[in-house]
């Protein structure tokens, strides 16, 4: 045992210490050479055994991917599917000159430039032990040449997975959208693990608004796997969900019909049914084959598109605000009703323009001419721009903004697609706001006929004319009717959803208005007569011009081209039967010239086809049988 | 002799006055941001390249640094003043914990204060060696039998408490704290030899009083074979990931164990066995000889230290922090049983960082405060 000193001795104390330490030292330095000697063991003695065990380490977690809902239209027409596809993948560790492979596959199978780059830029960032694709979509005959040659290409292998593919092809492309690879950004924002072993996201439209009830749930299974990863039984699995189906409001037929009928024209057609807010037909034009997108597009084909002057990447739709025009005066004329400012039997003198107090400035009509004595049914049958001139200076610019509100023209509609902008409805408050300079008197003026700030999407129009068409009643548009799951067949119908409607002072305002839009189509004098004279059933309408401003001039461009495409744009907007609306249109053709010309017979057919050809005149939806 | 001398003895003061108005030790620094470095890399690996996770390490770290930063700015006399009073409110909070504690992973280990949770068995970790170190100090070295029998019960009261919880891993590492500081105090051999006899006789007794999962492990260590897919899973996938990783190891963000999910518990506990995957032995060698230089410059400071609770303090510190590693490699390597400790700086976690990086502070502190007198 220790002596007994009742004296601390300082320097006995430090030698002792100092020995301790420097058998600690000793004694740490051994224990770690003795975990030296159990890591030497395992990594470098027993290594070619535990590498072996590593390799084929039984047990892997393999994700499987769930299958994409379907989407239909209202009638049960397929507009996207899943369709089978084989690609070539490399799993580059077990590949060893990944040069020379690249040239052998070459000679069975056709790998561009493009497959090449996006392979090498993949296989860069991505680790050594995991599949990379090199080829997507290989024919059959390319894939029965592999399989014939495969013993020469150790680490390659086919793969079979489910695309993408829109059998309708351009039809509707604006508002279905397409899937496309996942890209970083998107890699950002969703849950990465449950797009395990999925190649593909909702990039635009209803694919990319319905991402998560399309997608679906991942499952999971634990194979045994050999050294070569290949799988010789299932031990356990969860199987994925698979994504909802969507059923359309849309019409194929209808939508078909209103692209063929704008033709090689550019511009937008959309038909409501006002009763319930369902979305018949969403058009833009030119489209594109959404097709070209799901595996990947070719920047070559890309870049015609993107720079095309058609511009059919664009989604006029949702996302071309246009002036709305005279589309805008049965609203101002119903402000003037309602705001109790104008009294219809009144008339006031078109001499064919209009002239502010104080102000040398002359405010032109359409008409050189002048209309002569207008009052308001004539003001809207003959789209007379002196009487908006006088009826927007008599409401002021404050009336008008907060009555056009209401109708959702300052607003996005809601739709449940990806991709809309709202349109614009001019105040005081936002001028200061955005130009920060004060409203000019003017700008009051040229509001009234729907030019000026004011800016609207084909959309939103087509919504403003439904609330129009039902006294008020403002439905929120859609365009996806009920989801279905696949398994059970389950349905579950979306709820139509209303939004604030639009005040309303006296019923006999909003009906004379509307029978006042009647006589625009067939009145004899009305600007879209020439739909009018031989139609079945009622129609309730409104032609407009906006004018083609601030149009970028491309200097390629021919002198007619040019011409063309300083043209105005044509505009109409209908709903029939005027007095028991069951569908509500807006056309947009764009440097169209006249809208009662261009515009008026592209609604026409699109009325025509719901309600005479789709059986929808007689009262009940279903009820085209019953008498 | 002294025309020579002066100079050199002038230029070493110059020099380490400037760390040492910082309190800061520069090669305990460096060995400590390398082993920072590492662990952010390794990390990023093996959990997947989440980037998220390495950031919150980054701020653990953040958080550990100030503490040894603060705790270095110290002067170590306080310390040895307050050591009783640590030492008795980690008992009583220990105590605190049995009686009202949180239940986290099955082990009672948490005390709420509301703000945040926390674990006295942490306090113990520092607060051990300061009190046996402070009990032994004021009087001649080596102890008696009386003063030995006494420290022997201050180390093990608490030793006990936290095996309760149970927390068998810290309970190791506070009792091997306090056996340190009585090692360093010169208990002769045979003592130390007889004590190692008793606890060998004593370990039936032991298994008697360890929970079900404590056993499962004992006996999953003793053969791991047994029982593939359950308890001896982490084993066998660890020694998998260590031996397929050879001399060179596969390569960063290459290593199939770990990124292919067969490694479990591979950004904590067995985050060794991630790195030895990837960089083979030669990544183990440099891992290995950056703790060797910690370990040695700490026993350094030890040696150097002015006065006898500095001097204990700071070699249990040390020989605590290489107990860690050791029993954190040899539970991955299959040498040991596992029973959950990290490896120090490196595995992704938080309260035993700060622990640790609070004793580098302290032996900074005890290093930089030394009052330096011309021989």
């Amino acid at each position: 045992m220790a002596k007994p000193t009742t004296l601390k001795d300082h320097f006995r104390e430090t030698r002792l210490f100092t020995h301790r330490a420097v058998t600690a030292l000793a004694f740490t330095i051994v224990l770690m050479l003795m975990l030296l000697t159990r890591l030497v063991n395992l990594q470098v003695i027993e290594h070619d055994a535990y590498a072996v065990l590593s390799d084929n380490n039984r047990v892997h977690i393999a994700a499987l991917p769930p299958t994409r809902g379907l989407i239909f239209d209202r009638n049960g027409v397929l507009l996207a599917q899943n369709l089978p596809s084989y690609s070539l993948q490399l799993v580059p560790e077990q590949v060893d000159d990944i040069d020379a492979t690249i040239e052998q596959l070459r000679q069975l199978i056709a790998i561009t430039a493009d497959d090449e780059q996006r392979f090498r830029k993949r296989y860069k960032s991505s680790r050594r032990f995991k599949p990379i694709t090199l080829r997507t979509r290989l024919s059959d005959e390319e894939v029965a040449r592999f399989a014939v040659n495969r013993h020469r290409f150790p680490g390659v292998d086919i793969a079979a997975r489910l695309y993408r593919h829109y059998p309708q092809g351009a039809l509707a492309v604006h508002a279905l959208g397409y899937v496309g690879r996942i890209n970083e950004r998107e890699l950002q924002s969703i849950d990465v693990s449950n797009y395990e072993g999925t190649d593909f996201i909702g990039k635009t439209g209803v694919e990319k608004f319905y991402e998560d009830i399309l997608h679906g749930e991942v499952g999971v299974q634990q194979v045994e796997t050999n050294a070569q990863g290949r799988t010789l039984r299932v031990l356990e699995q969860t199987p994925p969900e698979p994504g909802l189906n969507l059923h359309l409001t849309l019409d194929a037929d209808m939508q078909r019909i209103a692209e063929q009928a704008l033709g090689e024209e550019r511009g937008a057609v959309v038909a409501i049914d006002p009763r319930d807010g369902s979305v018949l037909v969403l058009a833009s034009m030119p489209g594109f084959d959404p097709n070209l997108f799901v595996g990947g597009i070719d920047s070559k084909t890309y870049h015609t598109l993107r720079d095309s002057p058609d511009q059919p990447l664009f989604n006029r739709v949702l996302r071309g605000r246009y002036p709305p025009g005279s589309t805008l005066k049965p609203f101002i004329g119903l402000a003037g009703l309602e705001y109790d400012v104008v009294d219809p039997s009144a008339s006031i003198y078109c001499p064919g323009w209009y002239r502010l107090d104080g102000d040398d400035h002359k405010y032109r009509d359409w008409k050189k001419s002048g209309h002569g004595p207008v009052a308001l049914n004539r003001s809207l049958v003959e789209s007379c721009d002196v009487y908006y001139y006088d009826l927007a200076l008599t409401l002021g610019i404050d009336r008008i903004s907060s009555f056009l509100e209401p109708f959702g023209l300052n607003d996005l509609t809601g739709i449940d697609t990806s991709g809309e902008l709202a349109g614009l409805v001019p105040s005081r408050e936002w001028k200061r706001r955005v130009k920060r300079e004060p409203w000019y008197p003017g700008e009051t003026l040229i509001t009234g006929i729907g030019q000026g700030f004011n800016l609207v999407t084909p959309l939103a129009l087509a919504s403003a004319t439904a609330t129009l068409s039902t006294y008020g009643q403002h439905l929120r548009p859609r365009i996806v009717a009920a989801t279905e799951d696949p398994d059970t067949g389950d349905v579950v119908d979306f709820p139509v959803v209303s939004n604030i409607a639009v005040p309303v002072e006296d019923h006999a305002n909003w009906h004379y208005i509307i029978k006042a839009m009647t006589d625009v189509v067939h009145n004899h004098r009305g600007t879209a007569r020439r739909i009018g004279h031989d139609a079945p059933y009622e129609i309730a309408g409104k032609t407009g011009t906006a004018q083609v401003f601030g149009i970028k001039q491309d200097e390629e461009y021919v002198a007619e081209d040019i011409q063309k495409r300083l043209r105005d744009h044509a505009l109409f907007i209908a709903f029939a039967p005027a007095h028991e609306p069951k569908i509500a249109v807006a056309v947009i053709v764009e440097n169209g010239g006249s809208g009662g010309a261009v515009a008026a017979p592209i609604a026409r057919k699109v009325m025509d086809a719901w309600l005479l050809d789709k059986g929808h005149l007689s009262d009940a939806p279903n009820a085209g049988e019953t008498p | 002799m002294s025309l020579l001398d002066t100079p050199v003895h002038d230029l070493g003061q110059r020099r380490r006055s400037l760390a040492q108005s910082l309190h800061i030790d520069p090669p305990l620094l460096l060995g400590l941001l390398l082993l920072s470095g590492i662990s952010l890399f390794v990390l990023y690996s093996a959990s997947g390249q989440n980037i998220d996770l390495v950031w919150r390490q980054v701020v653990r770290l953040g958080v550990g640094f100030t503490v040894m930063f603060a705790l270095a700015q110290l002067n170590p006399a306080p310390l040895k003043r307050w050591a009783p009073w640590i030492f008795a409110i980690g008992l009583g909070l220990l105590v605190a914990v049995l009686v009202a504690g949180e239940i986290g992973k099955g082990a009672q280990r948490w005390l709420d204060l509301g703000v945040f949770r926390f674990q006295p068995s942490e306090v113990m970790k520092l607060a051990m060696p300061m009190m046996v170190a402070w009990y032994l100090s004021d009087h001649p070295l080596p102890p008696t039998a009386k003063r030995l029998a006494i420290a022997g019960l201050i180390i093990i009261v608490p030793t006990l408490l936290i095996a309760r919880q149970p927390d068998l891993g810290t309970a190791v590492l506070v009792a091997s704290a306090g056996i340190f500081v009585l090692l360093f105090a010169g208990i002769p051999w045979r003592v130390v030899t007889g004590f190692a006899a008793l606890g060998a006789a004593l370990a039936p007794l032991l298994w008697y009083f360890m929970h079900d999962y404590q056993r499962q492990r004992v006996l999953t260590f003793l053969n791991p074979e047994q029982d593939p897919l359950g308890a001896g899973y982490h084993i066998i996938q660890s020694k998998i990931a260590i031996g397929s990783g050879g001399l060179y190891g596969k390569g960063w963000l290459n290593g199939t164990q770990s990124q292919l999910n067969f490694l479990p518990e591979r950004s904590t506990d067995f985050i060794f066995a991630a790195y030895a995957e990837e960089f083979g032995l030669f990544g183990i060698l440099v891992l290995l000889a950056i703790y060797l230089f910690i370990i040695m410059r700490g026993l350094l400071i030890a040696v150097q230290a002015q006065d006898t609770f500095t001097r204990l303090l700071a070699g249990s510190l040390v020989m605590t922090f290489f107990i860690y590693i050791f029993v954190n490699i040899g539970m991955v390597t299959g040498l040991l049983p596992v029973v959950g400790l990290p490896l120090p700086l490196v595995s992704y976690g938080g309260t035993s960082m700060v622990t640790l990086m609070a004793a580098f502070g302290i032996l900074m502190s005890i290093h930089t405060h030394r009052k330096l007198l011309p021989r």
